[in-house]
């Protein structure tokens, strides 16, 4: 399998890759990791003339702190994401999660911006987006602008990226102290996606909820916020009851497509598992 | 046209070559530059046959452009031996019966060899963790993991003789 013939492209800078995505037109695609993209192409999914690699542009890969604000190049890869001591202290579940992805050859291609900004339900980096309340940073031919990760994910392979866009970091703010987090994924083999994932993250105040994150990885045609599970949740002392009161509420919100990995109702069902074991899981770190 | 003249170091080797731009690593290395060592298994990126060494990282060479190697350092499976001696991961599989048909064996030399400087003493589940990028359909992987860890003890003592 060979990917159809297109141009190659490596520019050194986001000006110069913005510039010629812009006078490529909607022929051209970025080449980031290319562990989405390559498959896509040799299956003829996808069929670019064009391929901008974003690879060298070294100002997009690493990870930088402004006081709680931690933005991550749309480059660093997963491998990156797990090893890096700024993201295994501030907002622990972004390396968690990771190690969840794909397997090591892998994550040392792929990106955390490629995982974003291809837009699939499947991939487990939109949930995550949505459980840090991430902002993205987009650059086009006008200048940067910020979209948070709330509208970011507009439907499956479809986000709020134009074709001369790059998503060149995500900016999350660090976890509160002594927030606990979890990412529960069901797979069936090491480097498989989700059947059914759920990301939490939640902090307290005098025992109760003060703050909490629900959110769901291939369970819908985008990553989900489960916002009637978290109101469930919230302001309470949480207990058995209603950490299965709150995944029934993220069950009645999954609408899966069915695959291999299974059917509507099995997906669904599992989803309710994920969702009260990542509620417990965070719930047991949290202090 | 869509060809790009692509400079690497190829096991120690510095190579020039014309490459059309949608030609995959592992196309380039067995068609182009005869080296069949890494082979191709699946072509989807999931069983890691064809695992080789990209800037010091195992990089699946199926789903990666040749043309992105420009400057790069790659090392196959070929580059492993040196002056005809084995290198100690190869020496490891071969004592430890760690290969049967031998498909997945450059990928998981390769994949050893990386994963043993990334973490030069593993336990069992390191190692599993470590490797679970690529597929044996033979082995039952009991012998491979018997063969990463003799190879690390292996590279640990000519650590220590060299010291
Ligand atoms: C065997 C295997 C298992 C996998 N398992 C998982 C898994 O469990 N979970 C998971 O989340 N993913 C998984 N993946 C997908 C993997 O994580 C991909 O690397 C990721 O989806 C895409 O990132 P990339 O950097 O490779 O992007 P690419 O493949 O290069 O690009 C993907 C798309 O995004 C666009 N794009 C990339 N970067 C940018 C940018 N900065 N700005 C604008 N557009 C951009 C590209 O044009 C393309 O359309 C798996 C992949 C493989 C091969
Ligand atoms: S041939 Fe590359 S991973 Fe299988
Ligand atoms: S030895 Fe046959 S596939 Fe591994």
């Amino acid at each position: 399998m060979i990917p159809p013939s297109f141009e190659y492209h490596r520019p050194s800078t986001v000006e110069e890759a913005v510039g010629l995505l812009s006078s490529l037109g909607s022929e051209a695609k970025i080449l980031a990791g290319g562990h989405s993209l390559l498959p896509m192409m040799k299956l003829r999914f996808a069929m670019p003339e064009h391929l901008v690699d974003i690879n060298r542009i070294s100002e997009l890969s690493g990870v930088s702190v402004v006081g709680d604000n931690i933005t991550i190049g749309a480059m660093t890869t997963e491998n990156a994401v797990i090893a890096d001591p700024i993201l295994n202290e501030k907002v622990p579940l972004l390396p968690e999660a990771a190690k969840l992805i794909a397997d090591p050859q892998v994550r040392n291609r792929g990106t955390i911006g490629g995982d974003i900004a291809h837009g699939d339900p499947a991939n487990d980096h939109p949930a995550l987006a949505l459980a840090c309340d991430a902002v993205m940073t987009v650059v086009g031919p006008a200048g940067a602008r910020q979209i948070p990760a709330s509208e970011f994910f507009l439907g499956t392979y479809w986000t709020a990226l134009n074709d001369d866009d790059i998503l060149t970091a995500i900016t999350v703010k660090a976890f509160p102290d002594g927030a606990g987090y979890s990412y529960r994924k069901l797979k069936r083999k090491t480097g498989d996606w989700a059947t059914a994932a759920c990301a939490v993250v939640v902090a307290l105040s005098g025992g109760k909820v003060s703050h909490i994150r629900i959110t769901l990885t291939n369970l819908g045609p985008t990553a989900i916020r489960a916002h009637d599970a978290e109101a469930v949740l919230s302001g309470q002392a949480v207990t058995d009851e209603l950490i299965k009161h709150a995944a029934e509420k993220a069950m009645a919100i999954c609408d899966p497509a069915e695959d291999l990995r299974g059917d509507v109702e099995y997906k669904t069902a599992m989803a309710g598992q994920m969702v009260q074991r990542a509620i417990a899981e965070a719930l047991s770190r949290a202090n | 046209m869509a060809k790009q003249i692509v400079k690497m170091t190829l096991n120690g080797q510095q190579v020039e070559q014309l490459v059309d731009s949608r030609t995959l690593l592992v196309h380039f290395l067995r068609e182009q530059m005869n080296l069949t060592g890494a082979h191709i298994g699946c072509e989807t990126s999931q069983c890691g046959a064809c695992t080789v060494d990209i800037d010091g990282e195992s990089v699946k060479a199926c789903t990666h452009l040749a043309v992105q190697c420009d400057g790069s350092d790659v090392k196959t499976v070929e580059g492993l031996a040196e002056n005809g001696v084995l290198h100690p991961v190869q020496e490891a599989f071969y004592e430890e019966h760690g290969l049967q048909c031998g498909y997945c064996t450059p990928g998981m030399l390769m994949r050893s060899y990386r994963f043993l400087q990334e973490n030069p003493n593993p336990t069992e589940d390191e190692i599993r963790t470590g490797i679970s990028g690529n597929l044996c359909r033979c082995t039952g992987y009991q012998n491979i993991i018997k063969a990463v860890q003799s190879a690390a003890t292996k590279l640990q003592d000519k650590e220590t003789a060299s010291a």
